[in-house]
């Protein structure tokens, strides 16, 4: 039986209510626990495709954005995403990552975008040594990216975490240049988007909760937007990160739509 | 057949939360004078290689690609040879 089909036949029958569709892929890895969260939050919420990629395939089925969602893949063990970095599928997420290709990595994903040299940086054990699992207040600190030009610099998202190795690391050059090349998208912060040493949850240097890579196509964020995607749930700030992804394939295929008007 | 005893410790620039509550606890006992506690992992890798030079290259390199994450840690070993039986 190959496990990847039935996994993926999820609601087959669902009608997209949107001419835009976006083909995000949401990559299944052992351990993975997030990954039907994710699927529900683009394919549901956002009335976006969404197909699962089991770890073991070869091919990313021709999707337009890649999820690494969150879990413990492989256990954990080792390190957070070290052995997940090894599997099939990772072969291609590199390869489509540095074609330029969209890669988001939520929780897990982010420690194995950062094991996988696709992010820079590490993400240790949490200051506090407990697993954390709770809404944070997030601050946005660059709207000009794909992954949050659905929301606005400054702004204070609340989105939930849920980790026990989420203190991210980074040397002093390599922090240098993620502020140079504005790829800090999130940092911990209160209510009011000031960033104290009381907001931040893990211990992460300078409260940092996500970041691009500075091609600025590969983003790793802890907390979970997809855990606050569906209204049902109360909170829908998570939205805004899939959002902007998909804003971001609108305005490329308007983009080339009038170009090929002008051409013709 | 060779085996390599690895150990794998946090870099010293780097805060190590787990060796701090340790060292904690080991005051609670009583003994002051620990001054410092760092956690780190133990690995025994065993190999089938014809020359320690060649087992000396795989371990390394299994260090380096996966047991060991440069940017937070670092590694040591020794390699001896094992004796059949």
């Amino acid at each position: 039986m190959n496990i990847s089909t039935s996994y993926m036949d999820v609601d087959s029958d669902f009608k997209y209510h949107d001419n835009q569709i976006v083909k995000f892929g949401v990559v299944v890895f052992p351990g993975s626990n997030c990954d039907h969260d994710a699927y529900y939050a683009v394919r549901h919420v956002l009335g976006q495709d969404a197909k699962f990629l089991w770890h073991k395939e070869t091919s990313l089925n021709d999707v337009d954005v890649v999820i690494l969602p969150g879990g413990f893949s492989y256990g954990d063990y080792l390190r957070c995403g070290a052995i997940a970095r090894f599997s099939p599928i990772m072969k291609k997420v590199v390869s489509f990552a540095r074609d330029g290709g969209i890669v988001i990595g939520i929780c897990n994903g982010f420690q194995i975008l950062c094991e996988a040299g696709l992010l820079p940086g590490a993400l240790l054990r949490n200051e506090c040594l407990t697993f954390v699992c709770k809404f944070v207040n997030l601050r946005v600190e660059n709207d000009n990216t794909i992954f949050t030009s659905a929301c606005k610099r400054g702004e204070v998202l609340q989105i939930p975490i849920a980790h026990g190795e989420g203190n991210y690391f980074a040397d002093d050059e390599t922090l240098k240049n993620l502020k140079k090349n504005n790829q800090i998208l999130f940092r911990y912060c209160d209510i009011h988007g000031n960033i104290t040493q009381e907001s931040n949850p893990n211990g992460s240097i300078e409260n940092i909760a996500g970041i691009m890579n500075k091609e600025g196509n590969v983003m790793g964020m802890m907390p979970h937007p997809e855990r606050a995607a569906d209204p049902l749930f109360g909170y829908t700030d998570g939205q805004k990160i899939f959002q902007s992804v998909v804003k971001y394939f609108k305005s490329v295929s308007n983009r080339l739509l009038s170009y090929k008007k002008e051409r013709s | 057949m060779y085996q390599a005893k690895i150990i794998i410790t946090l870099r010293k620039s780097i805060l190590d939360p787990q060796g701090k509550a340790v060292h904690h606890a080991l005051e609670s006992l009583g003994l002051e004078q620990v001054k410092e506690v760092r956690i780190g992992k133990y690995v025994e890798v065993t190999i089938d290689a014809a020359t320690s030079k060649e087992a000396d290259e795989i371990t390394q390199k299994a260090c380096k690609k996966l047991l060991a994450n440069p940017v937070m840690e670092d590694y040591n070993y020794s390699i001896e040879e094992l004796k059949e039986q």
